[in-house]
């Protein structure tokens, strides 16, 4: 699809609303493993980049994906600002880097989150966001329609309450970090569901 | 800042809680005086506990040094986000801030006392580290 400032402008409103509607939610999982604000962090966040949406969609796409980044940076304040804004900042490097085509965004979004691994000093398993960012990115490589790796967002998400936590506060509880859902990871499925549910609704016919 | 202070290795404290913050360069203060670049930062923009880029960035430009600067952290979030901070001052800069892998209060008391007798940034934060060894 042709996506444009229209389109972003809406994400940003979606998005925002998403992680408004689990804020409390998302407080609670990490609660059980963590600090217990990563739905504030995540508010906080997706309402700085709300507050900027106009001048952002005004931005050639690449760009605006890198001002969120730094928005995110610079307002979620735990560990998922630097997380989720090396994965934004990353993907908008390159996009105005790369070719514009399909198969080229699914290397772009490898190369990101492997930014976002590497600044986590983080891999699969270790019970964080990248545990839905890996499998969602292998459904992108594969040509999944939206509507599927929604889905594939969601159940890898549901899959790290069994996991046993390495890497953040989580990881000082030790084997009472698993029977949680990650936080981190499950915030990350909202915000993939609820971009794929857009693409689903607005793809060309 | 006179020339003398400015020459010696600055150091930067972060702790999710500008109490502990705040505590931790009271600490080095008493340990080294003035003669040592110091600045803490703590907590959330809302003022709750946590850390942000902003208030690390800023940190980090209260203390600078052209020796460099070594950078204290307490939880993940702390050292995730002063990570960041530290990309966004750029290359030439970025070399020259340090985040060291030592005790937040201990490591940056025992860090001060070393910038204060003019270490390299390189023997500042070996010294720091050696406590977590």
């Amino acid at each position: 699809m042709q996506f444009d400032a229209a389109d972003l402008s809406e994400l940003i409103v979606l998005c925002r609303v998403e992680i408004e509607r689990h804020c409390e939610h998302l407080g609670r999982l990490d609660s059980a493993i963590g600090d217990g604000d990563h739905g504030a962090n995540m508010r906080r966040g997706l309402e700085a980049v709300y507050r900027e949406r106009d001048a952002i969609s005004a931005l050639p796409l690449p760009a605006a994906l890198e001002r969120i980044g730094l928005v995110l940076v610079m307002s979620i304040g735990g560990a998922a600002g630097p997380l989720y804004g090396t994965l934004l900042m990353e993907l908008g490097r390159g996009m105005s880097a790369g070719e514009d085509d399909e198969a080229d965004f699914a290397a772009i979004l490898a190369r990101a989150i492997a930014a976002v691994a590497r600044r986590g000093r983080s891999g699969p398993g270790d019970k964080t966001l990248l545990d839905v960012l890996y499998p969602v990115q292998a459904e992108v490589a594969g040509h999944a329609a939206p509507a599927r790796i929604a889905e594939c967002a969601r159940a890898a998400a549901q899959a790290t309450e069994m996991m046993l936590a390495r890497r953040g506060r989580a990881s000082y509880l030790g084997a009472r970090s698993v029977g949680h859902e990650d936080p981190g990871a499950s915030s990350c499925a909202l915000l993939t569901m609820t971009i794929c549910h857009y693409l689903k609704e607005h793809a060309p016919s | 800042m006179t020339p003398a202070r400015s020459a010696n290795v600055g150091i930067v404290i972060v702790s999710h809680s500008p109490l502990v913050a705040q505590g931790a360069a009271d600490m080095v203060r008493q340990m080294v005086g003035d003669c040592v670049p110091l600045a803490w930062t703590g907590g959330n923009v809302e003022g709750g506990l946590g850390t942000h880029v902003a208030g690390i960035l800023a940190a980090i430009e209260a203390a600078w040094s052209e020796a460099g600067v070594a950078i204290f952290v307490d939880l993940g979030g702390a050292e995730t986000n002063s990570e960041a901070a530290v990309e966004m001052l750029g290359p030439a800069r970025a070399a020259k801030a340090a985040i060291c892998n030592a005790p937040l209060v201990e490591g940056a008391v025992v860090a001060a006392a070393e910038a204060s007798g003019g270490s390299p940034l390189a023997r500042v934060v070996a010294t720091a580290e050696e406590l977590s060894a």
